[in-house]
């Protein structure tokens, strides 16, 4: 007999105008969460000092909780910055 | 701007940080991680996002430039409060003027013509060192031109200019971050030290050092391993020369070097003088408020502001006010005196005010000449001051230019102050800067004004160019039987005909001869029937110059053609070097060596070809043989493509079979390698099509029927139209090989290309180990062209496998009906002497320019197999059946 493990995955779509509070409602479901918590950032074509410094925070605390962090629908301009801060090695992607 | 900062010059920076305490290296990398996100961030704006901050910076610097400039004053004790001012203004308001227009984000820069695009790229976090003489309008600048690059910049201000300096980029990063800009982008490092310096300079995520201060700072900045912007210390000598004007030159020297008190590295430090002006010179100088120091004045001063150890400027003295040093040095002078003059017979270490001074202290030299002059102008550039500025006044353009020629500076003013000159955009239209580049001679790496642009890495969007070529054969063609009747179209006094015995005893000579105008002094010579060697061609040019020719007639095969166009270029251009002309290229547009275009006779060539296939009449080559060196010289270029072609079958109708078929596939070989060649186009390959057609249906009659008249002159016409493509589009890797072997066995060229053509075409129609660079071509399509010339020839196939097959067949076939041998070996050479010489043979196979066009580049291992193959006599088709059926 075959046991499948249950994984309960999140899915949240950040809005470019509030990614930091976004991030911050996110990590409240942190704990719900089990194995991975996809974020939406289809609708994010800019992103700022403040919202990558919550993206960091965000990602450490969903480590710390065993959670992978899945970036969904980012654009190559937001992905670049990711990069340059040396933040896409801590996250995954997703199209 | 570079400053003198005498104290700092004598300390070691020490390159590690080993002694930072952990607190300071984590306040250090969280100001390096700010800046890293703001720089990352900064990515994502627009052109027009950065535009609307820099404005609203220069515009907060234009503000707060007197409060800055105060500032600085107090807290440095150097230089002129009310000169500060203007330099704030100069660094907000005149930088921002030269920037504002300039594209900085995404395409920068556009070149259509070369197809070339330059888009910008920002460096990410720059590690910026500010100096105590120029402290906030170094700032203000820097800033500015971190924002219009989107970059993040961490400052390190001078220690004793730290509040004036912070200061300057609080204001300019809270403008910055209330329009936009992203947090982070400036930081200013607090109550640093030199090892922190140490450390910033060997993080990993700092793109760029800017260090704009002692040299010891600019060493350390350039010796850590990093990218860096490190300018250089100068000792700027000024010239006024007799034709000068005057007024103008002492004014703009007062000015100059009393603005902040002579803080700017680019002012004048000593003025040489021409003789004729010196008292008048220094008379205005006395009448606008300077102080003409007298020999012992001269020594005071001397000992007063030069430290006489070092030999360097007291840092006391620097930015004081000239009346401040007077009184220091003992010397009187009159209240409101500006300048300090002091007379010097000499530069160097006996003479101490030789140095840079940076307060109003001016040295000044009697010069009696312009030579004299300009050495002493030479020796002050090198004492101290190489790579930064001089200055020279004059009206004489001679002297301006070797002047310019002798100094060794990134900014030669003209008849403009030094120091306001260098700074760009007031006097000139130099680059508003406070940095100045002093090029290797300053151990820097640029001689600019150091601009937006140094703050950019510029990426170059190269397109690929479509690459001129051409189409170049005599501009007359006359060809079909009795073409030769048009020779008397052509006017002349004196005309020689170049032949050979054979030609003349079958009468051709008298053929051509009638057809010449009368009263046209006619000369007859003939040469042997061989390659031309250079005797025989300077022999000919003497009887050139001596029957003063106007007009050659080539009657011959390949070597007589080949002779009268190298004796009609030393003919034309005694001088040419036929072994310069003959050095080796890769393109003939971009060759070193340039054919000589001034000519000291002119003569028409009008060749007469007698055989049909070198195609020498319109191809712009000639071979020579320099029988002393046992080897061949072959000379390449348009020039040599003779004036007229007559190709008149009445002189190949006598030519026998073995010549018709090695000539035949010579011009076979010209049409299928110039077809494959990388410089094909559609202008030679119509020829060489075409004249692949004629020879695969005319060849073989013209040697079965030699009397053939149609034959015969569609094989002419054949081989000049081949020669038309091959004169174009070149010849391949057949031909390199055929040289080669030819010339070392003694082999007949046609007989010698006829062995390889099969395994040649093979060769190319498979899929390169190497491909060669080929700018005029679109992919390796060789293969596809063998097909099209098969589906030409209507040799059948489906795939192009096939189509190749059936052409190598076919050649195969086309080699059997003429009788040519079908492998090396047949020709009696022992498979051991031919091992023995294949090294030799690879190698001049290699050297040989004719594969430059193939269109695969052959390897060394793979020119010695093809030779096997040919030794060998493996029919191509076969073998690749074989392989073919062996997979299946």
């Amino acid at each position: 007999m075959v046991v499948l493990m249950a994984m309960i995955a999140v899915w949240l779509k950040i809005d470019e105008e509030r990614v930091v509070q976004a991030l911050h409602e996110a990590a409240e479901k942190l704990d719900s969460v089990e194995g991975e918590m996809a974020l939406d950032f289809s609708s994010v074509q800019r992103i700022d000092a403040g919202a990558l410094r919550g993206m960091e925070e965000f990602e450490t605390l969903a480590g710390d909780k065993g959670v992978k962090v899945v970036l969904r629908g980012v654009n190559v301009g937001v992905y670049k910055v990711l990069k340059l801060a040396k933040l896409t090695s801590r996250f995954s992607f997703a199209s | 701007m570079v400053t003198h900062e005498v104290v700092q010059e004598r300390v070691q920076i020490p390159l590690t940080a080993e002694s930072l305490s952990q607190e300071r290296i984590a306040y250090l990398e969280r100001l390096v991680s700010q800046a890293r996100t703001a720089a990352a961030v900064f990515t994502q704006f627009t052109q027009e996002d950065v535009d609307r901050i820099v404005k609203a910076m220069a515009l907060a610097g234009l503000d707060q430039a007197q409060h800055l400039a105060r500032l600085a004053v107090e807290e440095t004790k150097l230089g002129v409060m009310e000169d500060k001012v203007i330099k704030n203004m100069v660094a907000t308001e005149f930088v921002y003027n030269y920037i504002k227009d300039k594209r900085t984000v995404g395409v920068i820069r556009e070149f259509p013509e070369r197809n070339l695009v330059e888009v910008a790229e920002p460096i990410g976090v720059i590690f910026s060192i500010t100096p105590i003489t120029n402290p906030t309008s170094t700032v203000l600048f820097k800033c500015i031109m971190a924002i219009k690059t989107r970059n993040a910049v961490i400052f390190s201000p001078h220690p004793n200019a730290w509040r004036c300096c912070s200061e300057a980029v609080k204001i300019m990063y809270e403008t910055a971050i209330k329009h936009g800009a992203p947090e982070g982008v400036f930081a200013c490092l607090e109550s640093h030290t030199l090892l922190d310096n140490a450390y910033l300079m060997g993080h990993k995520d700092v793109g760029l050092i800017d260090a704009t201060g002692g040299p010891g700072a600019v060493k350390a900045a350039y010796s850590s391993g990093k990218p860096a912007l490190g300018v250089g210390p100068g000792n700027t000598p000024v010239y006024l020369e007799k034709t000068a004007d005057v007024n103008t030159a002492v004014t703009d020297i007062i000015l100059s070097k009393t603005f902040d008190n002579g803080t700017i590295c680019a002012s004048e430090q000593t003025a040489v003088i021409d003789d004729q002006i010196y008292d008048f010179v220094l008379k205005k100088f006395s009448e606008l408020g300077a102080h003409i120091c007298n020999e012992k004045e001269t020594r005071l001063l001397a000992r007063t502001v030069i430290d006489p150890e070092t030999g360097f400027m007291q840092p006391m003295a620097v930015g004081q006010k000239a009346a401040d040093i007077a009184r220091l040095a003992g010397i009187s002078v009159t209240a409101g005196t500006k300048l300090l003059i002091a007379p010097i017979d000499g530069v160097g270490r006996e003479h101490p005010l030789s140095v840079e001074k940076l307060f109003p202290v001016l040295a000044v030299y009697r010069a009696k000449s312009v030579d004299e002059a300009l050495k002493v102008c030479v020796d002050v550039n090198h004492a101290g001051g190489l790579g930064h500025t001089a200055v020279i006044f004059s009206r004489d353009d001679e002297v301006i230019r070797r002047f310019s020629e002798l100094m060794n500076a990134g900014r030669i003013l003209v008849n403009s102050p030094g120091s306001v000159g260098a700074v760009g955009g007031v006097y000139n239209d130099l680059a508003p800067t406070f940095s100045f580049g002093c090029g290797t001679g300053g151990g820097n790496s640029t001689t600019d004004n150091v601009n937006i642009y140094h703050y950019l890495n510029i990426k170059r969007v190269a397109r690929r160019t479509q690459a001129h070529m051409w189409f170049r054969v005599p501009n007359q063609i006359y060809f079909n039987l009795n073409a030769v009747e048009n020779v008397r179209q052509f006017p002349s006094l004196s005309t020689i005909i170049i032949t050979n015995p054979a030609l003349e005893k079958f009468g051709h000579v008298d053929v051509v001869r009638r057809y010449i105008p009368e009263g046209t002094h006619v000369h007859v010579s003939v040469i042997p029937d061989a390659e031309p060697e250079i005797k025989v061609v300077m022999q000919g040019v003497e009887a050139l110059n001596f029957y003063k020719a106007d007009q050659i007639i080539a009657l011959g095969g390949g070597s007589v053609i080949d002779a009268a166009k190298i004796m009609k270029l030393k003919y034309e251009s005694p001088d040419a070097d036929l072994e310069e002309l003959a050095a080796p290229f890769l393109d003939l547009r971009k060759r070193v060596v340039q054919y000589p275009t001034d000519k000291s006779n002119r003569v028409r060539l009008i060749a007469i070809p007698t055989t049909s296939g070198t195609g020498s009449e319109v191809t712009p080559f000639a071979v020579l043989t320099d029988k002393a060196r046992a080897r061949k010289v072959t000379l390449a270029d348009y020039s040599l493509t003779p004036d007229v072609a007559i190709v008149d079958p009445q002189f190949v109708m006598s030519m026998p079979k073995g010549l018709t078929a090695d000539t035949g596939i010579d011009c076979l070989t010209h049409a299928l390698e110039a077809a494959v060649s990388s410089y094909a186009s559609a202008y030679t390959d119509c020829n060489a099509m075409q004249a692949m057609r004629m020879a695969f249906k005319y060849l073989p009659i013209a040697y079965e029927n030699p009397r053939d008249e149609e034959a015969r002159l569609m094989m002419h016409n054949a081989a000049c139209i081949a020669a038309m493509a091959f004169a174009n589009a070149s010849v391949g890797v057949n031909h390199a090989l055929a040289h080669a072997f030819g010339a070392r066995f003694g082999v007949a060229h046609g007989r010698a290309n006829a062995l390889m053509l099969p395994h040649v075409i093979a060769y190319n129609a498979s899929v390169p180990t190497k491909f060669l660079p080929s700018p005029y071509q679109k992919g390796y399509i060789a293969h596809r062209k063998y097909a099209t010339i098969a589906d030409l020839l209507g040799l059948g196939g489906h795939t192009i496998d096939e189509k190749v097959k059936n052409l190598v067949v076919a050649t195969e076939q086309l080699l059997d009906q003429l009788g040519f041998p079908r492998s090396i070996a047949e020709l009696g050479i022992s498979k051991e002497e031919f091992e023995r010489a294949i090294p030799d043979l690879t190698k001049l196979a290699f050297d040989d320019p004719s594969w430059r066009s193939n269109p695969r580049m052959p390897l060394m291992s793979e020119l010695a197999d093809l030779f096997w193959k040919a030794y060998e006599g493996r029919r191509p088709a076969r073998v690749t059946a074989a392989i073919r059926n062996q997979n299946a």
